[in-house]
């Protein structure tokens, strides 16, 4: 404070509103929680972007040679591949950049070099840090070292650890990478075109008409979410693939490629989009209805003018959401995909087929622009959007028309028929023995232990995980939702945590495990224990799937009055207090439906774990993807399978549980 | 009674003999299938009851880039049971401590690393080889190939799958005895021939055989060992052992240098090279490093150990990085799915 004060006057008292003790609770605990967003989210994220800029390169300086005329005489010339590279040009600059595990001959700077000559050579470091092999024998010191013709042309040298913008250049010099981005931009925008356009039609069926089943209609749309995204691409190998149920369909094309990624993409996408806009649509005012038929409009006028534009800001949100969802997927262009690239399966391919980290942070650095700019889009939408309903609103009610609830109905079997149909081929493949060749039912695909990907015990370790990941995150997100929403003052810092909270919402999952590994895989990090441990992966699940939690916990939280924190604090009560028996019971709807988003979201979710996973605590959802990547398709599709049941499992009981616990503590919202 | 006395004295004889060790722990790294990993320990244990063996298993590529990301700080006293290219990698970093173990001259040399003492041991091969779907190739109407030259005939167009050699070691030990047999330009215009039948590359390497077992494409090239193990489960595969020759590559022992146990650690590896523990990989692999032990396993194909190339995995090593580099380049970047 001593630099506000001036040296004029004399030092008055300093004014400042007192803390109270609740104050600095809620305050210690915000910044508690804001903590744990920093060291689980901004350091691995920091930890690998500068893991990109970390790049090997082969110093061609380091070395220093002499070679003999064919007596074995030396002349005394000391060279190096630096200057001969100089003179004789067979390098450019960017062929030096390298890998951790690139190696380079040198004979390569010798144009008259033959293995059989009598020629001898020398070769040596120029500093102790410098290194070469000769076979695979590493050299290290400053000592000469003489070997013959035939030695020498067994010498490779190794590249030197630097920073720099190496590894961004060898990326985009590579067309089998960067084609990657165009490939991606591609899947996802065809997807969400798709996906945006039959889900709005299914949520306007399902809000706008009169047909019947509307509860199954919205059972069926939300099943996809209870499986991970890789298994409609099983069901399609099933479908579609070279011995599949309906092959002639395609006409010859191939559902490996970015035709299977599209159908899949629009599976599991499927339910985010239909959730966004039946959201939007379920509101609109009759008046504005009322005034277009008083206009005579036509009803193809009227949906132009009316419905869609009240809907805008539910499609571009669920646009935006889906191209996320899809650009950032991996499990199922890894299924599906064939030989077509995408940036998600690039990271994977870098960093677990060939040990290229680096290039793996290339490639996830280049991942996160689309996903953050969609993000980015997405939030500045949603805070353009105004109350469509205001208080002399009437709600619209749907008019039965015959015809058109039939077509909808139509519609929304058609569409239910292939939700259905996914996971009726996948439990169906399951069942078969071999299929083609032996098409009895039996159980042998799930005896899961046989296969590789840790058999039934990464089932019960994805309960495990679902189970704590629901527990500790719904703690941690929602004790920090009302930190934020409730606390007083502190401006700033609330500023900063709502930041961090949206973050994890735009980062990959991908990309979060990866720069996990860079974090807490480094032996310095006291963290580092945590590594190959449950503990990890409940951390990352949390984090990754931190927003749509704290947004359901935020809504909620801004539902109570601030004023019941200005009865407690003027009754004396402790903040605390009134947290645990005012707050968590009313919120309690809400606290229970982050911990089944949680759980659900645990169970099924790949991308964010498959670089994290350990033996001993392998998941189904990495078993679904191994045994997939081992050939054995059938008891991946069972344990996909095991996943789905569990997951709807839960939620009937969470669907059980909400109720009888609206019965004991929202009993204050009936009359 | 015999027996039990035996065991007494043999327990006895070992205690002393390990007095100085007694109750060493090794913490000892491997990629062998979990299923092995007890009765590995197990045989281990009854020669050797003093040394406890702490596992840490995973697949060949994680436990390569972990024994390559401690480098500074081992962990691992022993890796028993990973790719020979994998230790290459690791005895490049000078992270090996070379030793010849008791009764290394019984090997064939070709399961011996090369060095004055050698850094790394053989156990077993796994030679690649092409699954052939009889049926699925019937109704396509093909004829079976022989030779690796044969499947570039066009009539395989579309029918032939192989893993991705970025990200799977059996494709990558394919092109590299490609490049070794035919030569390097040969090598790579064999590739260009052979891509333009290939349907797909797969991930991993036991994939195009499962998938040929299948009837999804009828020809996977794979390795002999899953492709027996398919056709043991009834699918109606033949293993062809390709006539030029076929690429292999071995698990093997070494010893970490900077152990702190390496009497405990010599032992282990003494054991790895032994007649009993030959016996013991026998039972999954049908090639192992000491000759005449092996029995055949059932469904492998005859001839594969003649057809085993001269490996060259200082080659594979040292070329490795730009191997792939320039595979990729050429038929990465096609991404457009060929039918």
């Amino acid at each position: 404070m001593s630099d506000v004060s001036l040296d004029k006057l004399p030092e008055g008292p300093i004014i400042k509103g007192k803390l109270s003790r609740d104050d600095v609770i809620m305050r210690l605990g915000m910044v508690v929680i804001a903590l744990y967003l920093v060291v689980t989210l901004a350091f691995p994220l920091w930890a690998m972007l500068s893991k990109s800029f970390s790049t090997f390169q082969f110093d061609l300086g380091a070395y220093e040679l002499q070679v003999s005329d064919e007596e074995g005489n030396y002349s005394g010339e000391i060279l190096t591949p630096a200057q001969l590279n100089a003179d004789l040009q067979v390098l450019s600059d960017n062929d030096l950049i390298a890998g951790s595990d690139s190696r380079m001959g040198l004979t390569q700077f010798f144009p008259d070099f033959s293995f059989r000559s009598s020629v001898m050579y020398q070769i040596r470091n120029t500093s102790d840090t410098g290194r070469f092999l000769v076979g695979s024998e590493l050299k290290t010191g400053t000592d000469w070292l003489e070997l013959d013709s035939n030695t020498f042309r067994r010498v490779q040298m190794r590249p030197e650890k630097s920073t720099g913008l190496g590894n961004f250049i060898s990326y985009f010099s590579t067309p089998a990478l960067f084609n990657s981005i165009k490939n991606s931009l591609v899947i996802a925008v065809i997807s969400t075109v798709v996906t945006v356009t039959l889900a709005f039609w299914f949520a306007y069926a399902l809000n706008r008409s009169c047909m019947r089943f509307k509860g199954f209609f919205r059972l069926v749309a939300m099943a996809p979410i209870l499986v991970p995204s890789l298994l409609p691409g099983i069901a399609l190998v099933y479908l579609f693939g070279n011995q599949g149920m309906l092959k002639e369909l395609l006409f010859g094309a191939s559902i490996y490629g970015p035709i299977g990624i599209v159908i899949g993409s629009v599976f599991f996408t499927f339910p985010h989009a239909f959730i966004i806009i039946s959201t939007a649509l379920a509101i609109s005012d009759a008046r504005l209805y009322e005034a277009a038929a008083s206009l005579r409009s036509t009803p193809w006028r009227t949906f132009w003018t009316v419905t869609i534009p009240g809907a805008r800001y539910g499609l571009i949100s669920a646009a935006f959401v889906v191209f996320n969802l899809v650009i950032t997927d991996f499990g199922l262009p890894k299924v599906i995909g064939g030989q077509f690239n995408v940036l998600a399966v690039d990271i994977y391919k870098q960093v677990i087929g060939q040990q290229n980290f680096e290039m793996g942070a290339v490639v996830s650095v280049v991942l996160v622009i689309p996903a953050i700019f969609a993000f980015a889009i997405d939030r500045l939408v949603q805070s353009k959007q105004v109350a469509l309903l205001s208080a002399r609103s009437v709600p619209y009610q749907p008019t039965p028309n015959a015809k058109a609830d039939r077509i909808f109905l139509g519609y929304c079997l058609a569409v239910a028929f292939f939700i259905i149909g996914i996971l009726g081929v996948c439990q169906f493949a399951a069942l078969i023995k071999f299929w083609p060749y032996d098409l009895s039912f039996s159980l042998t695909n799930y005896d899961f232990d046989r296969m590789d990907g840790g058999g039934w015990g990464s089932y019960y370790n994805s309960i495990k995980l679902g189970l704590f990941t629901a527990v500790a995150g719904t703690c941690i997100v929602f004790f920090g939702a009302y930190l934020v929403e409730k606390s007083n003052g502190f401006r700033l810092g609330r500023a900063l945590f709502q930041m961090f909270a949206m973050l994890p919402m735009a980062i990959p999952g991908m990309v979060l495990g990866l720069a996990y590994i860079f974090f807490f895989n480094n032996p310095s990090n006291p963290l580092n224990a945590i590594y190959g441990t449950m503990a990890i992966l409940v951390i990352c699940s949390v984090t990754h799937f931190y927003t749509v939690s704290h947004l359901t916990a935020v809504t909620a939280l801004k539902q109570m009055d601030r004023e019941f924190e200005s009865v407690s604090a003027s009754l004396k009560q402790p903040t605390l207090k009134l947290f645990s028996r005012v707050t968590v019971p009313v919120c309690l709807p809400s606290v229970l439906d982050i911990s089944i988003y949680l759980f659900v979201n645990a169970m099924t979710t790949v991308s964010a774990v498959v670089f994290l996973y350990s033996p001993k605590t392998s998941l189904a959802s990495i078993a679904v993807l191994n045994m997939d990547d081992a050939g054995d398709i059938a008891p991946a599709a069972a344990m996909g399978m095991m996943i789905f049941y569990t997951n709807a499992a839960a939620r009937i009981i969470h669907l059980l549980v909400s109720k009888g616990v609206l019965k004991r503590t929202q009993a204050w919202r009936g009359r | 009674m015999k027996i039990t006395s035996k065991l007494v004295v043999s327990a006895a004889l070992s205690f002393f003999a390990t007095a100085a060790v007694s109750e060493t722990e090794l913490t000892v790294y491997t990629a062998v299938e979990a299923e092995d990993l007890a009765r590995y320990a197990e045989t281990f244990n009854a020669h050797n009851p003093d040394i406890k063996i702490n596992w840490v298993r995973d697949s060949t590529g994680i436990i390569t880039a972990k024994l390559l990301a401690e480098r500074d700080n081992p962990q691992a006293d022993v890796v028993w049971g990973l790719a020979a290219t994998s230790l290459l990698l690791l005895k490049s970093e000078g992270m090996l401590e070379p030793y010849a173990p008791a009764g290394v001259e019984k090997l064939d040399p070709k399961f011996v690393d090369k060095g004055d003492t050698p850094s790394w041991v053989g156990m077993d091969a796994w030679v690649a080889s092409v699954c052939y779907n009889t049926v699925e190739a019937e109704k396509e109407g093909l004829t079976p190939p022989t030779s690796w030259k044969d499947l570039t005939d066009p009539q395989y167009a579309g029918h032939l799958i192989m893993p991705n050699p970025n990200s799977s070691g059996t494709g990558f030990l394919d092109v590299s005895s490609w490049l070794q047999m035919f030569g390097e330009e040969g090598g790579w215009a064999y590739m260009d021939a052979l891509h333009e039948n290939i349907a797909r590359y797969t991930h991993s390497g036991s994939k195009p055989c499962k998938l040929a077992a299948a009837g999804e494409i009828p020809i996977g090239i794979s390795f002999a060992f899953r492709g027996a193990k398919s056709k043991a489960a009834g699918a109606p595969l033949e293993i062809i052992v390709p006539s030029e020759g076929v690429g292999w590559d071995m698990e093997a022992t070494a010893i970490v240098a900077g152990t702190d146990d390496l009497e405990a650690a010599q032992k282990l590896v003494d054991f790895t090279v032994t007649r009993e523990a030959m016996e013991m990989y026998n039972s999954g692999y049908a090639v192992v490093a000491m000759p005449g032990v092996a029995k055949p396993v059932e469904h492998f194909p005859e001839g594969l150990l003649d057809a085993m190339i001269d490996n060259d995995f200082e080659f594979a090593a040292n070329n490795r990085a730009a191997i792939l580099k320039e595979w990729q380049s050429r038929y990465d970047g096609k991404s457009e799915p060929k039918n």
